[in-house]
């Protein structure tokens, strides 16, 4: 089934085109991963996604997802750095969604909350603050969070930038534990060869045209080797 | 010690200075902690200089001050998150004029219309500047904001925190935003003439800053926040009484004081 469906869909900043003409869909159970330079448009067609950001041409179609069961694990904001927060706020705040305007949690968005933190492998880190942890385990609280919200399809931008080998791998091991459990992914990421080794299939964008496709396909086409042999960049 | 102090408050002048400022000071605390996060801590600096024009205008013109100024910066309030949200002018440009402007507008009607105000009390917060119904409206306008606080805390959190997960889950965002600069604009009317128009930004500010020195939780910064606000200004209205000084000044100084501390505190505990 598809649960997304972008057709022909353009976008801009104040008449500067970020993207343009771009088709591609993602049905249930996929991992998509969307690589390509900095400044192609990624975060962008994200934003158009997750409703942020208004498109200036083209559809995008949900079935079987409402715009609003995307778990986002948004790139990091500068703010978050000195932030005060317990984990367990933090995840606790991704189960708002579901209380329409009963103003505070009830014992089920508890019960799920420590649900979620038991899946990251999160539990002794409930009380500490969100700010003293590591890169990883700040990526561990924000999958808890975004799985509160949904457990259809979670949307990552760059979740790996900033982290070190050994940890990037868990996060890579763990995101593909939750499509094999039944979640659909997207993310954004720099690490080709990961890309094309965990996801199913990719979107490759570049100011000059996309590739769309299946990652098997995608490893013989000359824009995976072009992207493979150029060194890379992390963007914040 | 205690004979004393019911003296002090005998006096209803001090009396009423004691009910508004507690109430403004854990309103303003409250607020405070998400205006410093969402890096919103000079719109409470603009909205006060709106304030103060709004408050010369209706000296001017003879109409009870807080029901003319309270509108005037609610829109005040509107108008700077929208510019800052859609608008080309950065945030902080938007926010230097509109507070130099209503400063300026404020005092050429002042003098226009010859009316004598106590400048210095406006700025730097004077405890004589109450009257009955004054109180009335405050504690109205208090008791609402902390309720409003208090339903939408966890959504105040939520988007305080992230604003980008939070819309994207279906969270209004932009709801909340104009809820907290709404209220922000309340307090500060409400608190201006006890605390000084200068002066009552930084009181939203201070608390919040001085308890995430050293607390760990959003929950604990906000509890925090609130004693130290109601402490400082309760201290710093008597103090201020006895010699004779400003009140809002007073309050800054033992706000600045208590940050210090804590700063000092937070330093020793990251060392460990
Ligand atoms: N807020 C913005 N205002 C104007 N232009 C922007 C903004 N954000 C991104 N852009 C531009 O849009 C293009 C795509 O940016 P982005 O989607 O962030 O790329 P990526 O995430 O692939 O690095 C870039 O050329 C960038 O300069
Ligand atoms: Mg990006």
């Amino acid at each position: 089934m598809k649960l997304i469906e972008c057709k022909d869909l353009c976008m801009k900043y104040e008449g500067i085109t970020a993207f343009e003409n771009l088709t591609f869909a993602i049905d249930e159970g996929d991992f998509l991963c969307i690589v390509g330079e900095n400044g192609s448009g990624k975060s962008t067609l994200v934003k158009g996604i997750l409703g942020l950001k208004q498109y200036s041409a083209g559809s995008i179609e949900f079935g079987g997802v409402k715009p609003k069961e995307i778990g986002y694990l948004p790139q990091q904001t500068a703010a978050q750095k000195d932030f005060p927060a317990t984990v367990w706020e933090v995840v606790l705040s991704g189960c708002l969604n579901r209380n329409s305007f009963f103003p505070f949690y009830t014992k089920e968005n508890k019960e799920r909350a420590k649900h979620e933190i038991a899946k990251m492998k999160i539990e002794d880190l409930v009380h500490k603050s969100y700010r003293n942890l590591s890169g990883g385990q700040q990526q561990r609280v924000l999958l808890a969070r975004a799985l509160c919200a949904t457990e259809k399809l979670l949307l990552l931008d760059e979740p790996v930038s900033g982290l070190d080998p050994v940890v990037t791998s868990e996060m890579y091991e763990v995101i593909d534990e939750l499509n094999k459990n039944g979640v659909t992914i997207i993310m954004v990421t720099h690490d080709i060869h990961n890309a094309v080794h965990y996801g199913t299939k990719i979107l490759n964008m570049s100011r000059n045209g996309y590739y769309f496709g299946d990652a098997k396909e995608y490893v013989k086409t000359d824009a995976f080797r072009a992207m493979a042999g150029g060194c890379f960049h992390h963007d914040k | 010690m205690i004979n004393e102090l019911s003296v002090i408050f005998g006096y209803s002048f001090m009396s009423r200075a004691l009910i508004v400022g507690v109430l403004v000071s854990l309103c303003a605390a409250l607020l405070g902690s998400s205006l410093v996060l969402k890096r919103y801590s000079m719109i409470g600096d603009g909205l006060s200089h709106v304030g103060y024009g709004a408050f010369a205008i209706a000296a001017a013109a003879g109409i009870a001050p807080l029901w003319f100024a309270i509108p005037i910066v609610i829109v005040a309030a509107f108008l700077l998150l929208f510019i800052t949200k859609k608008g080309k002018m950065g945030g902080d440009s938007a926010i230097a004029i509109l507070s130099s402007s209503s400063l300026a507008i404020g005092m050429i009607v002042l003098s226009l219309c010859n009316v004598t105000i106590d400048i210095n009390g406006y700025m730097f917060g004077s405890i004589l500047a109450l009257k009955d119904n004054d109180v009335a409206v405050s504690v109205v306008c208090s008791v609402i904001v902390c309720a409003m606080y208090i339903i939408f805390y966890h959504r105040i959190f939520a988007v305080t925190f992230d604003e980008s997960f939070s819309s994207a889950t279906g969270i209004r965002s932009g709801i909340y935003n104009v809820l907290i600069s709404v209220l922000t604009a309340v307090v500060i009317v409400v608190g201006m003439r006890l605390m000084g128009a200068l002066l009552i930004s930084s009181l939203m500010i201070f608390p919040a800053v001085t308890s995430m020195r050293v607390c760990r939780s959003f929950r604990s910064v906000t509890v925090c926040s609130a004693i130290v606000s109601v402490v400082c200004f309760t201290a710093g209205l008597i103090i201020s009484y006895y010699i004779d000084i400003p009140t809002g000044a007073g309050i800054v100084v033992l706000d600045l004081a208590v940050f210090l501390v804590f700063a000092l505190i937070g330093r020793i505990r990251e060392r460990q």
